[in-house]
């Protein structure tokens, strides 16, 4: 993959979706299928997400306990509405521990 | 004089946001260089993409080997959210000309959700930038010192970094997911009037890093949606992460990297269109 392309396409693209909502006419917004479209998405996305980082090994599942307890761990502290840097680092330190195990 | 002293609380608790948010930009450079960019591909990523979910998805997509379609297909649909939250924000900011933009590469899930929560008009605006501008700052100079720091420190996972982003995913996951007992924001008339028109920009976008920000917390800036349309709302959104996970996992052994997630999201929109 070139990661040239990969990084100024991403970069572009971002920013047009951004200068796109400045130039789009705001009552686009009043269809009630694009409000649920972009309450779902991200939502969809996100889930999956989480799911592709905490197993995922390129093509394989991988379920390696360290980093599952790391997860494991931070997903306790967003269930306690922990600030979201605590749960960041709560994932780093207990899943860096339980590597030294 | 009163007017000064809410201003300067609007400025403050902007800064906060934007610190805390912006730390986090050390786990952005770490994963970005850990997955084979280079620091200054790093760099260029958070200066110009700028906005976190998306870098975090597309080096997540390079890491596991996928290909240039599904790494940029999937950072750009998760990046589509900032087009709504512009036109959101349009009217609020009265941007014209070239302050346009400035301003649209701010638009991000924690400047909005910082901006809608303000009832003034002239608050908002000075939200937005000031989260803006904190967010920006700190975001990139944390990048280049995780990018410069993992290149020096070497292999990500002796620190425990893979379990940071799973970790961060379903901390921006969760508000969306949160059913929230909190009512006492609506108990005014007014309140919720201008509740509604901040709505669109905030139920869809709970705003999850804000969330640190122990200033963000108070008031009506953490305002849930309350009543039964919101526990609808968050309820269908459980069945959709669900649904979106269980494809996810079902896809992983049997699809290049990338795929997984773009299908999740597919599989499932077509559902709720269906329904």
């Amino acid at each position: 993959m070139n990661l040239w392309v990969l990084v100024l396409a991403t970069a572009g693209g971002c920013y047009a979706l951004k200068v796109a909502g400045y130039l789009v006419p705001a009552r686009l917004l009043d269809a009630p299928q694009v409000r649920r479209l972009v309450e779902l998405l991200p939502v969809a996305l996100l889930a999956a997400l989480v799911v592709v980082e905490a197993v995922a090994s390129g093509r394989h599942l991988q379920w390696d306990a360290a980093r599952l307890a790391g997860f494991g761990a931070a997903a306790v502290a967003v269930w306690r509405r922990a600030p979201f840097l605590a749960v960041v680092v709560i994932a780093a330190v207990v899943a860096a521990a339980a590597r030294q195990i | 004089m009163v007017l000064e002293e809410s201003r300067r609380s609007v400025v403050r608790d902007s800064l906060g946001v934007g610190l805390a948010v912006g730390a986090y930009g050390v786990a952005f450079g770490a994963a970005s260089v850990a997955a084979g960019l280079s620091v200054l591909q790093t760099s260029l990523l958070s200066l110009l993409a700028f906005t976190g979910g998306t870098q975090f998805a597309v080096v997540g997509v390079v890491s596991g080997g996928g290909t240039l379609g599904t790494a940029l297909g999937g950072g750009l649909l998760l990046g589509a959210r900032n087009t709504l939250y512009a036109m959101r924000l349009a009217p609020l900011l009265r941007v014209r000309g070239l302050r346009r933009f400035v301003a649209a590469q701010g638009t991000i899930d924690e400047s909005t959700a910082m901006a809608v929560a303000r009832h003034d008009p002239a608050h908002a605006r000075v939200a937005f930038w000031w989260t803006f501008t904190a967010i920006y700052v700190c975001w990139n100079a944390t990048t280049l010192a995780g990018a410069v720091g993992a290149r020096a420190l070497g292999n990500p996972a002796k620190f425990g970094l893979d379990a940071v982003v799973p970790a961060a995913f379903l901390a921006l996951l969760a508000p969306r997911l949160r059913i929230s007992d909190q009512r006492e924001k609506t108990a005014d008339g007014r309140h919720r009037k201008l509740d509604r028109r901040a709505m669109s920009a905030r139920a869809k976008s709970p705003p999850a890093a804000t969330r640190p920000a122990p200033a963000a917390r108070r008031g009506s800036q953490d305002a849930p949606l309350a009543g039964a349309a919101e526990r609808h709302i968050r309820r269908m959104n459980q069945s959709i992460a669900a649904g979106a996970a269980l494809i996810a996992l079902a896809l992983i052994p049997v699809t290049p990297p990338g795929v997984p997630v773009l299908a999740a999201a597919a599989a499932v929109l077509l559902a709720g269109r269906l329904r």
